[in-house]
């Protein structure tokens, strides 16, 4: 998704030299707040703003902010409750776009480090990043999500939902991706429905399996339409095609 | 080049021996062919703007055309002011949206170009795209609409599937080059390369090494055998390695080759078909491939090593002595791109073994990881610059730097035309002084006179600004990240830096007033990009009043719903692209994006 909306949640470093004498920057935690920026750091006001709607009022605290006055920390602004964290980085990049690596270049490594090291990352704590492509019928092109980057099937659906906003029909809002559990409202009955493709090369529904077995099976996502989804409606039991 | 004095000589002596008219009432067809020895467009851009009469004669003789910004003019514009075009380049996305700074759906969307070639050109027989959304529709229009179709090209494009290749491999029955360059293609489980007929044998470049499908082994075989010219060969992940050696096998006549994915256990019958096959090729000059490459396999390579004059290893991880050993056999090398895992051991080989090496990029195999785990500093970059001559053209990530190897390098190579920077963390200043970076990258510029690109990184402040826009007489791309401490900064680069066309600006302090105050200059230029800097509104607004041939394109947060016009003056810009064109404001754009 569009840098700006990494910039409620991206980690700021601060000036090297400024932190500390042989110019080490301050480790990045792998929390989301923002950290108070000095010197030329700034916060994006427009993005810590809380309400969407209050925009215009609100223009000359941002410009405070922005400004970064010698040394006047910025506070933390209170952040939207539905965290969106992008799928483009992984959970230790700093900063949107840098270091400057082709987004191809790094889904390209990525893949590469996941199929060579599938053995080793179950020794491991497992590789920091889990990207799998999503396609969405009928928009222009695939994205890439990092399944890492989410807890539940509901952070995935939100995720999911913001990142093709642009292609979303004249609803408002939502666009209720339906899964067995915990995905967001649908408006309309099947209006779309998130299937991925498992290890088999099955394509099943969202949603049945516990979130952790799902992570570990999933390839990649398709977002259907309703009207093509007919047999995998969501069932009590497991896989739609198995052999019992 | 001048074209006045020596064209006139040579017009006179074309005309017929008997009477020689006055030079300037020849008739065209002399000056096309005069012009068609200008080697620059931009050489045919100045001749045309001499008189009419050339004017007239360069445009309807330009066969190739590039349009560096697929915006700043319409392609209707670009049919009918060149009517004779064969080969055209077409550039969309700014160059940050690579790192994902720029948001999706923005614009350079192919199929008007495509849609006004096809009725404008239909003798077009060159495509190149990049950085432009392409679709299906668009290729599938372009197999339709040029009986003599013979190269295309798309590189960092998206919004294709293997349903449009289908759609070229079936319709361009004189297809010369298929060259897709790290492009996102949706897999389709679309045959695609079955559907080059059995009679079509005209191909001489194909690469598909981006494309993440599987790929049916034995038509591609089938194809490789009966283009009997094919000298560009780079393929995919799904290539195995004994499918790889059968197809060298079947084209012992390849330059270049892209091996795919070159991992396998390793296996001594496998090893001797795989050397087997190189040894076969005499050609071979250039090599890629992402290999998760297993070290054994190497000396399988070996017999090429002699006359590679290209290796790209940037996707492979093999690290340590054997793959130092491996490059330092490849004598003639002129382009080498690695991972930082070759090391500064690796590089110090590489300056003693590679002297005609011309360009070298090193990057970084864990970008994100705040922990050092290779051992590639500043050292690397001082040895290939002391001992390689020739090198004119860097791009090396890296986590230290120093004041004096940057001072270093820029004596011994004063030659560069290229130097691109990176030290992965913001702000990081020379390890052994904890000053600024200025000194070392003010020498670089005073020392290369020639440097047309410059990528700069570390703790910078304005001083090294001043520097770059005094003495960068010939830069035309300026990438500054993390720099600069004032205004002053991007003052002294828009007041400077004389032949600059691109500058792209991210996190720094710059402000309005020396954006407002260098206006003029921006129509001087292609682009301007600056991202998270200190912009407001108003000054963007301002700029846009002031400048009607810029176009002024402010992007925001895309969740904010408020249209731009209810905002204040005061309010910050995110992020502002600003391009001179003749095309006026554009209708494409999506609702983060906001033409001021």
């Amino acid at each position: 998704m569009a840098h700006d909306d990494l910039r409620g949640t991206e980690l700021r470093l601060g000036l090297p030299g400024s932190e500390s004498p042989d110019g080490r920057p301050t480790a990045a935690t792998p929390t989301l707040d923002l950290l108070p920026s000095k010197g030329a750091k700034r916060v994006f006001a427009h993005e810590a703003q809380v309400p969407p709607a209050a925009a215009s009022g609100d223009g000359n605290q941002a410009e405070a902010e922005v400004r970064g006055e010698g040394d006047k920390k910025v506070a933390a602004p209170p952040q939207p409750a539905a965290k969106w964290v992008p799928p483009a980085d992984s959970l230790w990049a700093q900063v949107v776009g840098w270091p400057p690596v082709r987004s191809y270049r790094k889904n390209t490594m990525a893949t590469s480090q996941l199929k060579s090291s599938k053995e080793e990352s179950d020794a491991k704590q497992g590789q920091g990043f889990l990207y799998v492509k999503v396609s969405m019928d009928g928009a222009p092109y695939l994205r890439k999500v990092d399944l890492k980057t989410y807890k539940s099937y509901k952070e995935l659906s939100l995720g999911l939902e913001k990142m093709f906003v642009d292609f979303s029909t004249g609803r408002s809002g939502s666009n209720g991706l339906k899964g067995k559990d915990g995905a967001s409202e649908s408006r309309n009955d099947g209006e779309f429905v998130l299937t991925y493709e498992d290890k088999d090369g099955d394509w099943m529904l969202v949603g049945d399996v516990p979130w952790k077995m799902f992570t570990d099976s999933c390839r990649r996502l398709r977002i259907m339409k309703g009207s093509d989804a007919i047999g995998l409606a969501p069932r009590a039991g497991g896989k739609s095609k198995n052999k019992n | 080049m001048a074209p006045a004095a020596p064209m006139g000589r040579g017009g006179s002596r074309a005309a017929p021996a008997a009477a020689a008219p006055p030079w300037h009432v020849l008739p065209d067809e002399v000056w096309e062919h005069a012009f068609s020895f200008l080697p620059a467009d931009s050489d045919r851009g100045a001749a045309a703007a001499a008189c009419r009469s050339w004017l007239r004669a360069e445009r309807r003789s330009r066969r190739r055309l590039a349009v560096a910004n697929c915006y700043a003019a319409s392609p209707q514009d670009a049919v009918d002011r060149f009517p004779a075009v064969r080969a055209v380049e077409v550039k969309g996305k700014p160059h940050f949206a690579d790192f994902g700074l720029v948001p999706p759906a923005w614009g350079a969307a192919a199929a008007p170009w495509v849609a006004a070639a096809a009725d404008g050109w239909p003798l077009l027989e060159e495509i190149s795209f990049k950085r432009m959304v392409v679709t299906d529709d668009c290729l599938e229009m372009i197999a339709a609409s040029f009986r003599n179709f013979q190269v295309l090209r798309l590189v960092s494009c998206e919004g294709f599937s293997t349903a449009g290749l289908a759609a070229i491999a079936a319709g361009c029955r004189n297809l010369r080059e298929l060259d897709l360059q790290e492009n996102e293609i949706e897999d389709c489980s679309i045959h695609w390369l079955s559907l080059f007929p059995e009679s079509f044998t005209s191909l001489v470049t194909l690469n598909f090494s981006c494309l993440e499908g599987d790929v049916n082994i034995t038509v591609l075989e089938r194809l490789v055998t009966r283009c009997h010219n094919l000298k560009t060969l780079k393929l995919n992940n799904a290539i195995p390695l004994d499918k790889l050696a059968n197809l060298l096998r079947k084209a012992p006549q390849i330059v270049e080759l892209g091996t795919g994915r070159f991992s396998a256990d390793y296996h001594p019958d496998l090893f001797s078909k795989l050397e087997a096959a190189f040894a076969g090729c005499k050609s071979l000059r250039r090599l890629s491939g992402a290999w998760d490459a297993v070290p054994e396999y190497l000396p399988a390579f070996y017999c090429v090593c002699d006359g590679l004059t290209s290796l790209n290893l940037s996707y492979t991880t093999v690290r340590g002595p054997e793959l130092i050993k491996f490059i330092s056999r490849c004598k003639k090398l002129q382009l080498l791109w690695v991972m930082d895992l070759i090391e500064d051991r690796g590089l110090a080989v590489v300056a003693s073994s590679c002297n005609k090496l011309q360009e070298l990029r090193v990057f970084p195999s864990a970008p994100f990881d705040a922990a050092e785990q290779v051992s590639l500093t500043e050292r690397g970059l001082v040895d290939v610059s002391a001992s390689c001559p020739m090198l004119e053209s860097v791009l090396y990530f890296c986590r230290r730097m120093t004041n004096e190897a940057l001072i270093t390098i820029a004596k011994n190579r004063p030659n560069f035309t290229c130097f691109r920077l990176c030290i992965i963390e913001p702000h990081t200043p020379d390890y052994t002084t904890h000053q600024p970076l200025d000194a070392g990258f003010s020498a670089i510029v005073e020392s290369c006179k020639g440097l047309r690109r410059l990528s700069v990184s570390g703790l910078l402040t304005d001083i090294v600004f001043k520097s770059i826009g005094a003495h960068a007489d010939r830069l035309e791309m300026l990438s500054i990240a993390f720099a600069g401490n004032s205004d002053l900064g991007l003052h002294y680069i828009l007041s400077g830096c004389k032949s600059l066309k691109k500058l792209e600006i991210r996190d720094c302090p710059f402000g309005d007033k020396p954006l407002l105050a260098n206006a003029a200059k921006l129509e001087t230029m292609r682009s301007l990009w600056m991202s998270t800097c200190s912009l407001t509104l108003g000054a963007c607004r301002q700029l846009a009043r002031k400048m009607p041939r810029l176009s002024v394109e402010v992007m925001n947060d895309p969740r904010r719903r408020c249209p731009l016009d209810s905002l204040t003056d005061e309010s910050p810009v995110e992020t502002l692209y600003v391009y001179r064109t003749i095309a006026g404001p554009r209708f494409d754009t999506p609702a983060c994006v906001q033409i001021v």
